[in-house]
């Protein structure tokens, strides 16, 4: 495999609440014979501000992030929806600046999800990763991963090839958990109703471990997960595909 | 016009949500959603997505000349016999229609389903005139009863389990308590038998109108649309102006789009046309036809680029089905005539953003109603639009949370540089560190109180990533990354 250089963007909820994601995520491209580097000034996406309509914030962020990744072969993120909000929304939320155009253009093209990048790019098919023992493990579809950025085939193909693993698939995989960034909060009940839904499914899949490749998504349900103490916990793709990898510890 | 309640969005979604007979006709969507998804595998996916690009291909000509259509439309409407009101609101339209009821001594006016004709508020028009408005789709006719809004753009009453219907027959119509549906939609069909014969006008709707031959189309399932347009003396139909199409043979894309995507038949029981009143030569239909084109705020939004492919709609209602928050929620709680996340964004668009600012923020975004859609409209990304008209348009428009914008302030300036962004991490670990013990917290103020009452929140790392990565960045040979 050709040496590849990409750019980390961890995302502000991995960088502050999910550092081991963070980790994993270097271990795994590391062991493919990627070279990671970080760039010290990256903070948020802007999906925050876009998300509860401070539209104007969203800009402002927007503008960093180019500035910061404006030089990176290409960009990879432990998430589906910060990818979206580069993907799908910065040449909106830039196209007060026509001079950046250009700029927004080839970087949204190469900004990519962590699996998307592996399967797409990379043409990975397998990772090496194991698990100590057999496990059920059930893959959650993201909304923006799945629906922007039409990832859905690629977490199955890596995850499949995980010595171990027995992957399940859950009654309406692709229906939302409900989370929606602020909506969870906002709408709290509503949010909850449409969670429920989701867990009921999960449950009956009998997963041990349910996956998925957006930290917040995970934090929604793993949240709930916890409260209601049921027998699957969450884990995000890029730990589960870096278990039993040089440098790490086993899922 | 009917009262907004859409200030009402939380407390009415949540007894919807409370109400188990409500959540188990929801769980009704499900079907709709399967007969969709089946009807489109049997057309193929890739002659679907065909259509749709036609389609869309369609409006998007109709919508950049839409004065020409309509201009069209009107011409050709009154060549055929007929009379062409445009009405700039809801009061114009009222006002006409009232004004053909007077004219021709109208005392019962049959319905059949009409969206328009709900955001007209006609039926309580008439009913203070003395004129009997009688709906006559089965699901619309429910809802008169029981004096309550459409629940669903295709399926009105899809939230009354037949045992509510049977009660409201029951005491309303005073027939007995009946448990087999078909039994019951014979009680409304007798009754609504005799309205038809009596009445002296007929409203219907418009799915289409056609401007190269003056034509309008109306999709029904039960008939009404054909009764209601023939055998009264005076047809007074009413459309959004939106609802044009350039030719008759633009049908052939929109009608398998929309049968499909709405109930997931390949065609409906009735597809009924209408061109001006009865000619002399004919045996029978009305001896008088209106059409009523309603323009109510949809002119601002032609004019909004961002806004604009939302007047592509063609109201088939899947979006609706598809929508996790409608699932749980319900129609009524969007508070207007529109439900769903296409409400969610005509609503605020023809309403004004302040008194519906719930309808765009009820959302998680996850884009299953732009999945489904068959003109594709990007439904997301209006709501984001609307979003920010709500906390940054311009002052009169909006409607902003000073305590919100202030935080919002905050978390700029946090995510500004890596300084602040690693001291509020720090801040916030220590403001955690006396709350629990374990990784979670279970309870936290507002509003974040909101996130708990169901979810544990996690606590902010001790260490973040950015510090950890100093170790990591070491050379990979200590990592030992050569191994395969
Ligand atoms: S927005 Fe699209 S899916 Fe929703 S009712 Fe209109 S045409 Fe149907």
């Amino acid at each position: 495999m050709a040496a590849r250089k990409i750019s980390l963007f961890v995302t502000c909820l991995v960088d502050q609440f999910y550092p081991e994601i963070g980790e994993a995520t270097v271990r795994l491209l590391r062991h493919l014979g990627v070279e990671v580097d970080f760039p010290a000034d990256q903070t948020c996406c802007g999906q925050v501000a876009l998300n509860g309509g401070y539209r104007s914030h969203a800009v402002a962020v927007a503008r960093r992030f180019v500035e910061i990744f404006r030089d990176s072969e290409a960009i990879v993120a432990p998430s589906g929806s910060c990818v979206t909000t580069v993907f799908t929304h910065y040449p909106e939320l830039l196209s007060e600046f026509p001079e950046l155009a250009g700029e927004v253009e080839s970087l949204r093209n190469r900004t990519f999800e962590l699996t998307q990048y592996l399967v797409d790019v990379l043409g990975v098919e397998e990772v090496g990763a194991f698990l100590p023992k057999p496990t059920r493990v059930a893959y959650h579809d993201c909304c923006h991963a799945l629906r922007d950025l039409g990832v859905a085939s690629q977490p199955r193909q890596l995850l499949q090839s995980i010595d171990g693993i027995e992957l399940v698939e859950l009654t309406d995989c692709e229906s939302c958990c409900g989370f929606g960034g602020t909506f969870s909060v906002k709408y709290s009940e509503i949010s909850t109703a449409i969670l429920n839904e989701k867990l009921r499914n999960v449950d009956a899949s009998g997963a041990e471990i349910l996956t998925a490749v957006d930290a917040s998504c995970l934090m929604h349900m793993g949240g709930a997960m916890r409260r209601q103490t049921m027998q699957a916990r969450p884990m995000h793709i890029a730990e589960l595909l870096a278990s039993g990898l040089p440098g790490g510890a086993c899922a | 016009m009917p009262s907004i309640r859409t200030k009402e969005f939380t407390p009415r979604a949540s007894e919807a949500i409370n109400n188990p007979t409500i959540q188990e006709s929801l769980g009704r969507l499900s079907n709709f959603r399967q007969g969709r998804e089946e009807a489109i595998a049997e057309f193929g996916q890739e002659r679907w997505d065909e259509y749709k690009k036609r389609a869309q291909e369609i409006k998007h000509e109709t919508m950049e000349h839409l004065d020409h259509y309509l201009d069209m439309l009107s011409t050709n409407v009154e060549r055929a016999g007929g009379h062409v009101f445009f009405a700039h609101d809801v009061q114009e339209a009222n006002d006409y229609v009232a004004g053909v009821a007077q004219a021709n001594n109208v005392k019962t006016v049959i319905k059949s389903k009409s969206m328009v004709s709900e955001e007209m508020g006609i039926a309580d028009v008439l009913e203070s005139m003395g004129i009997e408005p009688v709906e006559t789709d089965l699901g619309e006719y429910i809802i008169q009863l029981a004096k309550e809004a459409p629940y669903h753009i295709i399926a009105p009453a899809l939230h009354k389990s037949k045992e509510e219907v049977s009660e409201l027959f029951e005491r309303i119509l005073g027939t007995p308590a009946q448990s087999d549906i078909t039994a019951l939609a014979a009680i409304a069909r007798k009754v609504l038998r005799e309205k038809f014969l009596k009445a002296d006008m007929g409203m219907t709707g418009a799915n289409f109108g056609v401007a190269e031959t003056g034509t309008i189309v109306m999709v029904t399932n039960e008939g009404n649309g054909r009764m209601s347009s023939s055998l009264p003396k005076v047809h007074v139909a009413t459309m959004g102006m939106e609802r044009v199409i350039p030719r008759l043979a633009d049908l052939s894309t929109f009608l398998p789009l929309l049968t499909r995507s709405a109930t997931g038949q390949r065609i409906t029981s009735y597809v009924s046309f209408a061109t001006g009143p009865r000619r002399s030569d004919e045996e029978d239909g009305p001896e008088a036809f209106h059409l009523v084109i309603l323009d109510n705020g949809r002119s601002n939004m032609l004019a909004d680029p961002q806004l604009r492919e939302a007047l592509y709609c063609i109201r088939c209602g899947a979006c609706l089905n598809a929508c996790p928050v409608y699932s749980k929620v319900g129609g009524h709680a969007y508070g207007w005539v529109y439900p769903g996340p296409i409400g969610a964004v005509v609503t605020p668009s023809l309403v004004g953003v302040p008194i519906a600012k719930d309808l765009p923020f009820a959302s998680t975004l996850c884009g299953a109603c732009r999945e489904v859609c068959p003109l594709n409209i990007d439904i997301p990304r209006m709501l984001l639009k609307l979003r920010s008209d709500a906390n940054e348009g311009p002052k009169g428009t909006r409607k902003a949370n000073r305590v919100e914008a202030m935080v919002m302030r905050g978390w700029r300036m946090t995510v500004g540089g890596p300084r602040m962004f690693t001291m509020a991490g720090k801040v916030a670990t220590l403001l955690q560190w006396p709350l629990s013990r374990n990784r979670f917290l279970r309870r936290l103020p507002p509003p974040l109180s909101g996130w708990t009452r169901s979810r544990d929140f996690p606590k902010v790392a001790a260490k973040p990533f950015r510090s950890r990565w100093a170790a990591m960045a070491l050379p990979p040979s200590k990592e030992g990354s050569d191994g395969d």
